[in-house]
């Protein structure tokens, strides 16, 4: 089949659209896997989750200044930077569990929902107050350049980065879940919260191993997500939060594979919105209803998501 | 070996056991019978930290263990199969095991003992790789006990072992039950199957509304006209 | 207490609300008049109060946990308001032989009852099939339906889009008082009904209340519908008194105001609910008048931290309190002689 130049401008527009997409669609799959561990291990939606990826931006935009990475590109700089955010939001997470969520483990599902709404407030308004609602730039870490693929569609280093790094991190944590002993008991954990403590596991640990772990990859999300489009602010993990938080029901939560399918098909479908909704009618504006109207008919239709099964509801 | 001294449990402003005692020396089978509802599997979780009492003394091997966490408790000695077996449904059969020695580290005294379960329970080594939720109601009861001797335990608490399962199955599980106990281990037997319970025991302890009603010799009890009459259907 | 109770209570109360009303005006009750900031909070009060117990009709009696309140709230303002905008003036104009207060009085009045309804049939349509889901679930397919009104309104140039939309000012603390406590004795006595009783069962075991014969579907749907329909006339009072609209008024994070409100109030309790909107109104305020604290060179303002301390309050009273300050009681119930059947 061959193409006249108005089709092979479709093509390499639409091709574009879907890298497009499929970036995006890799941060919200990062973020998604620490919703949907947590909500696997405690049945909690961790509304702060979102913010931890703003968290992990805004300590990687500090480390990157006060190590001079900012003025020096370097890989090194990019990865110090990188595993220093990620350390900073694993800590954060762990202590967010440990002095807001644990003591309120124990009450109704509203306590707890709504103790994970106030520290989302609370995360937004403390940074809010620190580094005001200014948004900031984050420094380009690495040299940026723009690759043609095919046609005149282009990839750019910072989006490479964006599918590398996500996709090290998958793997590693598909790693960590299914060969460690930790991996393991996070499962059992899961499963069924007493059984786990009468095999010696010390619960409360592998839940704060958990967040530590979802904190994390937000925190990369954070990071990368700035090296793509620098600019930082402290609002800036509500929506994409939520849309995370949706990919992971997408995908069904609780479920590890589902979360990554589940963000990658959002950030495509988002970004098709954008670019040919107005074919169908739907104006691009509508690109943050997107995600939602997925959630509503996911919901609707298969509560489990794609790739879940039944949750049983915890008591 | 383990004692429990006028211990009392609420659940909320309902209270489940009302000053229980009682003991179990090493080497014993001692069983808890009893109809649904009258405190049996909340001794358990109270003897294993899952429940706390609200007065009373729990003491393991002389150790007060009133308000130590269940997790800590199996260091100490002890391991349950839980009520309903309990079995990770999405681990498979071999991670359920390996779930049960989670605070051993020693590789080559694991194996050696997953083995041991393995000739115990011969069904259980042709589904090691699988799901345990595939395995049929008394599969998982044979994990849940093998899960249980991983952790080496020298107090094991059945609750309902034969809950549920078919004769011929209930048959296997009191054979293990029997060869456990052979090789050293104390264990305390929760059932509602009273006379296999009894019949399978040293002691009993007969529980009726959060209260000791009954204790004795299993064989005295199971000649006792009261205990024939309530709880072996005679 | 019944109808009859409950309107002389109502009477008095609108009296009470004539009287402060009066004082809002320019000349001022006795000539000392109320500061324009403090009518301002007042009717924000009175406004939130109708929110609360709207939203605890759903959340805290029927147990049916909804975080997209605000979303309710905004179908009801700005159907109003399109309504006023385009026919406010001619419907003043044919009454204006009954003077002017009444006209407008009218339109508001046509304004309150097409929010309402509004709202009421965007209850309907949400709550039929997200009301099959249950806890988190359904929580977040209501903030789901709420984003998506909101993305909707913003979309729509008539109404103002994403530039904002004027509104004629038709409402003042008389008006949002009175709706207030209109929502309030309707919502109580809905309570206290056998309807009511079928409300709290479902909150209390949903599987037993079905078994008893209660059509559980049906009285969540209807619950669901009251209380979007009340968000709508809270909308509406908030549009016309706040004489302009823009679509982030409405964001989740208004869902989840109210949501605190109960919360922090006592989930289930009418007073809760009351109690819970006024201080959330007014803490953030209170908080305002925090000192600056000058340590070298830096000055810590700390009226800037107000945010924060309310996120910890909250976070604080889930911890020590989970129930919220009253739990399912009323205040009433503390001032009851002790003993006797509760």
């Amino acid at each position: 089949m061959t193409l006249d130049s108005g089709q092979q401008e479709k093509m390499d527009t639409f091709i574009q659209q879907i890298i497009n997409g499929l970036t995006i669609g890799s941060i919200y799959a990062l973020i998604a896997l620490g919703y949907t561990m947590v909500y696997g291990i405690l049945r909690l939606i961790n509304f702060a989750h979102g913010d931890i990826y703003m968290v992990g931006a805004y300590a990687g935009f500090m480390l990157a200044t006060a190590l001079g990475f900012a003025v020096n590109p370097s890989v090194f700089g990019f990865i110090v930077t990188l595993l220093g955010s990620m350390t900073i939001a694993a800590a954060i997470g762990m202590a967010i569990e440990r002095f807001a969520y644990r003591p309120v483990r124990k009450y109704s599902k509203m306590t707890t929902l709504i103790t994970a709404i106030g520290m989302s407030l609370l995360i937004e308004y403390l940074f809010v107050f620190i580094f005001s609602g200014t948004p900031r730039s984050f420094p380009q870490l690495l040299p940026n350049e723009n690759y043609t693929l095919f046609g005149n569609a282009t990839i750019s280093t910072s989006q490479i980065l964006i599918f590398v790094v996500s996709l090290l991190l998958m793997i590693f944590l598909q790693w960590i879940v299914y060969q460690t002993k930790i991996g393991k008991a996070m499962r059992a954990v899961s499963y069924n919260i007493n059984s786990a403590k009468l095999m010696g596991i010390n619960t409360d640990f592998v839940i704060a191993f958990t967040f530590a772990l979802g904190s994390a990859l937000a925190a990369a999300g954070g990071v990368l997500t700035a090296q793509y489009n620098p600019k930082i602010e402290p609002l800036m993990g509500i929506i994409t939060g939520l849309k995370a938080f949706v990919a992971a029901v997408l995908g069904g939560i609780g479920n590890i594979p589902g979360a990554v399918l589940g963000g990658l098909l959002i950030g495509a479908a988002e970004t098709l919105v954008v670019g040919y909704g107005s074919y169908i009618g739907v104006p691009s504006t509508y690109r943050d209803a997107v995600a939602f109207a997925i959630l509503i008919l996911v919901l609707l239709i298969r509560p489990a998501g794609l790739l879940g099964t039944n949750i049983q509801e915890k008591v | 070996m383990l004692t429990l001294e006028n211990v009392s449990v609420n659940y909320g402003a309902i209270e489940a056991l009302n000053g229980i005692s009682l003991h179990i020396e090493q080497g014993e089978v001692v069983t808890l019978i009893g109809a649904n509802g009258a405190g049996k599997t909340t001794t358990l979780r109270t003897i294993t930290g899952l429940l706390e009492p609200k007065s009373g003394a729990v003491k393991f091997e002389g150790k007060l263990t009133n308000g130590i966490a269940a997790h800590k408790l199996v260091a100490l000695g002890m391991a349950m199969s839980p009520e309903g077996r309990g079995v990770f449904a999405n681990l498979s059969v071999r991670e359920n095991l390996e779930m049960g020695a989670y605070l051993r580290n020693d590789k080559k005294g694991i194996a050696d003992d997953m083995e041991r379960g393995f000739a115990m329970f011969p069904r259980l080594k042709e589904r090691e790789q699988q799901k345990a939720g595939t395995l049929s109601g008394g599969e998982q009861q044979m994990l849940a006990m093998v899960r249980a001797l991983m952790s080496r335990p020298r107090l094991l608490l059945l609750d309902e072992p034969s809950l549920g399962l078919a004769p011929l199955v209930v048959h296997t599980i009191f054979e293990a039950i029997e060869e456990i106990r052979s090789n050293g281990t104390t264990i305390l037997l929760v059932e509602q199957n009273a006379n296999a319970a009894l019949h399978h025991s040293d002691r009993a302890y007969v529980l009726e509304t959060g209260r000791i009603v009954m204790e004795g010799n299993s064989k005295e009890l199971a000649a006792n006209p009261k205990v024939k009459e309530a709880y072996l259907g005679e | 207490m019944n109808w009859v109770k409950s309107i002389g209570i109502s009477i008095i109360l609108i009296a009470l609300i004539y009287v402060i009303n009066s004082a809002m005006s320019s000349a001022g009750f006795f000539g000392f008049g109320i500061d324009d900031y403090y009518s301002r909070l007042l009717v924000f009060i009175a406004i939130n109060i109708i929110l609360a117990t709207s939203l605890n009709l759903i959340n805290g009696f029927t147990g049916q946990f909804s975080i997209g309140h605000a979303g309710f709230m905004a179908v009801g303002a700005y159907s109003s308001a399109y309504f006023t905008v385009n026919y406010g003036k001619a419907i003043e104009s044919s009454l204006a032989f009954g003077g002017e207060t009444i006209a407008s009085g009218i339109v508001l009045l046509i304004a309150i009852l097409i929010g309402l309804i509004f709202s009421a049939i965007a209850g309907l349509l949400v709550g039929i099939p997200s009301l099959r889901l249950k806890g988190d679930y359904l929580a977040i397919v209501t903030l789901g339906f709420a984003e998506i009104i909101r993305i909707v309104i913003l979309n729509i140039d008539s109404v103002g889009g994403a530039t904002g939309y004027q509104v004629g000012g038709y409402a003042n603390f008389f008006w949002v008082g009175i709706l207030a406590v209109i929502t309030i004795v309707i919502i109580h006595n809905i309570v206290k009904s056998d309807a009511g009783r079928a409300l709290v069962s479902i909150r209390e075991d949903e599987l037993a209340a079905e078994a008893m014969g209660v059509n559980t579907t049906r009285y969540k749907v209807i619950s669901f519908v009251i209380g979007s329909g009340f968000a709508g006339v809270a909308g509406v009072l908030f549009a016309h008194y706040n004489r302009f609209l823009s679509t982030n008024d409405f964001q989740f994070i208004k869902s989840f105001e109210i949501i605190i409100m109960i919360v922090i109030g006592g989930m289930g309790s009418m007073t809760g609910a009351i109690l819970g909107a006024i201080i959330v109104t007014l803490l953030p305020e209170m908080l305002r008048y925090l000192p600056d604290i000058q340590i070298g060179a830096t000055t810590f303002k700390f009226a800037d931290l107000r945010l924060v301390i309310f996120a910890l309050i909250l976070i604080l009273t889930m911890i020590l309190r989970p129930q919220g300050i009253l739990g399912t009681k009323e205040i009433t119930d503390f001032f009851k002689r002790k003993g006797g059947l509760r």
